[in-house]
């Protein structure tokens, strides 16, 4: 291998997947847009958490990652933005399946099969892959969400947290570098949640597909995330270490909900108590810190 | 969990479940036609008997009787519908052949709701999906009829959210003259009618996303093939046209007054 | 007051959603019933404004039995907040939403106006006033499905899954109105399997699961009960998690309150420093 091209191929690593400069957008007939001057850098390999109050623009953004926006939703798109090499702008929706899957918030409106592995191959079966392989792909892709058993059962015989795990295997199937979840557990009971984001951590860790997920519940999810970006009003308002944004006051006052973990230790530093370590994002992580500062010496 | 359940198809695993859609729907098409082809009591009966082992094999003897019983109305009905003219029309008597008559025609209406009730009984909706996108109707057509049997159900269970949500606010749907009472369904009409839209845009959004017409040659996970049970039901669907046939054009067929 | 005395609810394909339930609630709680989906909370608490009748046992609102009166009637004591507020907006204005129910009851103009206008202006929806629902975000439904439940002031509100969807800040307003009404001695049933909100309202929590009963009492017990909370497929509060690890130093397991929290831990620190 030559110098050049294995310099290039280190270069390749750090290279963002996705990555947005100044993107604004207005929906058909809206007065003011949903993002404003957004400018993102999502590199390969990423699990990126994105937060910040209802109507804050995430849901948009995340729309602009597989070209629903414009495509789908037509309006007014400005600035830049690429995903997985590909500029959505130029690129339809159909085509960008292949580089991002997106699972949405409400797990009953994804399915339309009628039975779970059906649905699973749906995308599939769109590209026109041939069946032997779709086989592959589709019994994969239940295997690493846990469903392989529920396969031919119906969408409405299981519960809304394995309907979403149905909505994580069907776009995992098209084998995407990318995956985009908006809110995917806010109907969820949080034993349900805990599972799905077991789910993805695992593909994230172990398949190495970037993960972008966009929670309320940070409380379960902080841990997860060395990436964090906070919106409000559609303005990307921080970017970063989680562990440094979510103990500043501004995000609080954004209306961000701090996991109660990160809160306390706060709250415990502020009256003199200092704990050795990170700040921390679980309650794990805060309960080790006080075991270590509270033991008898 | 609700009282639509009845509208949720199970899967049930039985050799004529089993079958191929497209065969059986050409031996109940069959039927169909043999029954129109005779007007005599005795092959009507014979007919008659002959889904039976069918019903027995799928094990949806239940579900079959209670079709019957849902036409035995209208069954009850032919029947007193054609003893009625003939009374009529042949000078107020009653006769015997006449009855008869009545009652062939009654059996051959019988006869079509039982085949056909079989077809729906041991065909699940996706198999009849995956018949219509193997046949040459366009992907639209059939994504569009499996979309709509795994909606119906959510749609039926979400308007009966809606009418508790509306009673809840002191609406009474049964009181008041007619007029009143279809106003009544207004306030659970439009959230119904909305909220499928919604859903609509929703579905439009997700197929989108999931490479929805990305081309023309779209493959299909499952493949409908003919199996050594299909060619069997082929063979009889064949054997008994062939034998009505020759039946109706050369064996004279006795009534059963005849016969007495 | 609500008695619900040994009932049993069978739905017409015969699943047997309620197994013989007990229960008590007296005026001015609040409770929460929690439980997995399919434990029984929603059928439950459609009991209590006569959606459906027990199948067998009986449901008493202040002294009548549901079984012989109707919605209408029992409604305007008990309101009912349904999860989804897209499943009962249907009108052109917000002010006409929350007239609705007022209309059906009979109230008379004047009062419907006033009421109307109280209720707009409890839930912060005063500018909306003309506006149609539809065109209201997410959270502003929510509060227009709230405010037409209000209008008429019962004395017992049901709130079904009020929290889900819902992000930090609009928790945090209902947590603060939940409290508001409570001053005013209403009672308040929420069916929720959101602990963290639990955890932060003080309030009575009863567990279901498979249509009966499996624990009553206060929130920092039930929900600091592994072992129960397990049984019933919930996860234990943030806080509660925390303090199930520090046990080992001889700390309280019932803590679910983040102040309360901290007071623990920096008296144990202290006594700790003191040795």
């Amino acid at each position: 291998m030559s110098k050049l091209s294995r310099l290039r191929l280190a270069g390749t690593k750090n290279m963002a997947i996705i990555e947005t400069k100044n993107l604004t957008y207005t929906y058909p007939g809206a007065t003011k847009p949903s993002i404003i001057d957004v400018s993102i850098k999502v590199e390969k390999g990423e699990f990126v958490l994105i937060t910040g109050p209802s109507g804050c623009g995430k849901t948009t953004l995340c729309r602009c990652f597989n070209g629903l926006v414009p495509h789908f939703y037509q309006g007014e798109l400005k600035g830049e933005i690429s995903v997985a090499g590909v500029n959505t702008l130029e690129h339809h929706t159909y085509e960008m399946a292949k580089h991002v899957g997106l699972v949405f918030q409400n797990p009953e409106n994804q399915l339309f099969a009628l039975s779970i592995e059906k649905d699973v191959a749906f995308g599939l079966e769109n590209v026109g892959v041939s069946r032997e392989e779709m086989r592959k792909k589709v019994d994969w892709a239940l295997n690493l969400t846990g469903i392989y058993d529920l396969r031919e059962r119906s969408p409405h015989e299981i519960s809304g947290g394995q309907q979403q795990r149905v909505a994580i295997a069907a776009v995992l199937a098209m084998e995407p570098e990318i995956i985009v979840l908006d809110e995917p557990t806010s109907f969820l009971d949080p034993l349900s949640a805990e599972k799905i984001f077991e789910v993805i951590y695992a593909l994230n860790k172990k398949q190495g597909i970037t993960v972008i997920l966009v929670e309320h519940r940070l409380d379960l999810t902080a841990k997860y995330t060395n990436h964090l970006i906070v919106m409000d009003e559609g303005k990307v308002r921080f970017e970063g270490n989680p562990r440094e944004i979510l103990s500043t006051e501004e995000t609080r006052l954004i209306g961000v909900g701090i996991p109660k973990a990160t809160l306390l230790y706060q709250m415990l530093k502020k009256d003199g108590l200092n704990l050795n370590g990170n700040i921390p994002l679980s309650s794990e992580e805060l309960a080790d810190q006080l075991l270590e500062a509270l033991k008898p010496k | 969990m609700s009282v639509f359940d009845g509208l949720r198809f199970r899967k049930v695993y039985s050799p004529i479940h089993n079958l191929d859609p497209r065969i059986k729907f050409v031996y109940v098409i069959s039927i169909f036609v043999v029954a129109i082809l005779f007007y005599q009591i005795i092959p009507l009966l014979f007919l008659f008997f002959l889904q039976i082992p069918f019903v027995l094999l799928a094990r949806v003897q239940r579900q079959w009787l209670r079709s019957l019983r849902g036409a035995s109305f209208l069954a009850g009905f032919i029947f007193i519908v054609n003893v009625a003219t003939t009374y009529f029309t042949s000078g107020y008597t009653l006769l015997a052949p006449n009855v008869e008559n009545a009652a062939a025609m009654t059996l051959r209406f019988v006869v079509l709701v039982e085949s056909f009730s079989v077809f729906f009984l041991t065909t699940s909706p996706d198999h009849l999906g995956l018949a219509l996108e193997e046949s040459r109707v366009p992907y639209e057509f059939a994504f569009a009829f499996t979309t709509a049997v795994r909606f119906v159900p959510v749609l039926a269970e979400e308007a009966q959210t809606i009418m508790d949500a509306q009673k809840a606010r002191g609406l009474e749907l049964e009181k008041g003259g007619l007029l009143k009472r279809i106003r009544n369904y207004v306030p659970v009409l439009i959230p119904l009618i909305v909220s499928a839209i919604r859903r609509s845009l929703e579905l439009a959004e997700a197929m989108e996303s999931r490479a929805w017409g990305a081309t023309k040659k779209r493959t299909n996970l499952y493949l409908l093939k003919l199996r050594r049970g299909d060619y069997a039901l082929l063979a009889i669907t064949v054997g008994i046209l062939v034998v009505a046939i020759y039946v109706r054009l050369f064996v004279p067929i006795p009534t059963i007054t005849q016969l007495l | 007051m609500i008695v619900a005395e040994d009932i049993h609810f069978f739905y017409p394909n015969k699943v047997e959603a309620l197994k013989g339930v007990s229960l008590t609630i007296k005026e001015g709680e609040f409770i929460a019933i929690m439980g997995q989906n399919g434990a029984g909370k929603s059928t439950l608490v459609k009991h209590f404004n006569g959606l459906l009748k027990p199948t067998l046992g009986t449901v008493r609102v202040n002294g009548v039995e549901t079984t012989k009166t109707s919605v209408a009637t029992l409604a305007r004591d008990v309101g009912f907040v349904f999860q989804n507020p897209d499943h009962q907006l249907f009108s052109e204005t917000v002010e006409d939403e929350i007239a609705f129910a007022l209309k059906n009851f009979g109230f008379e103009p004047e009062v419907i106006e006033k009421r109307v206008t109280w209720a707009l202006n409890l839930l912060a929806l005063t500018q909306y006033r003309k506006t149609s629902p539809f065109l209201l975000s997410g959270g502003e439904r929510k509060r227009v499905a709230l405010a037409s439940v209000l209008a008429w002031d019962p004395q017992t509100l049901i709130l079904d899954e009020p929290t889900i969807g819902q992000d930090h800040e609009q928790k945090e307003k209902l947590r603060q109105f939940i409290m508001q009404m409570q001053i005013q001695k209403k009672t308040v049933v929420i069916v929720t399997h959101d602990v963290e909100f639990v955890a932060e309202c003080n309030l009575r929590v009863v567990l279901m699961k498979e249509g009966k009963i499996v624990a009553d009492g206060l929130g920092k017990d039930i929900l600091t009960d592994p072992a129960l909370l397990e049984l019933s497929s919930i996860v234990l509060p943030q806080i509660a998690q925390i303090f199930a690890k520090l046990s080992t130093l001889g700390l309280p397991k019932d803590i679910i309150d983040i102040y309360e929290a901290k007071e623990i831990i920096l008296k144990a620190q202290e006594s700790g420093l003191r040795k």
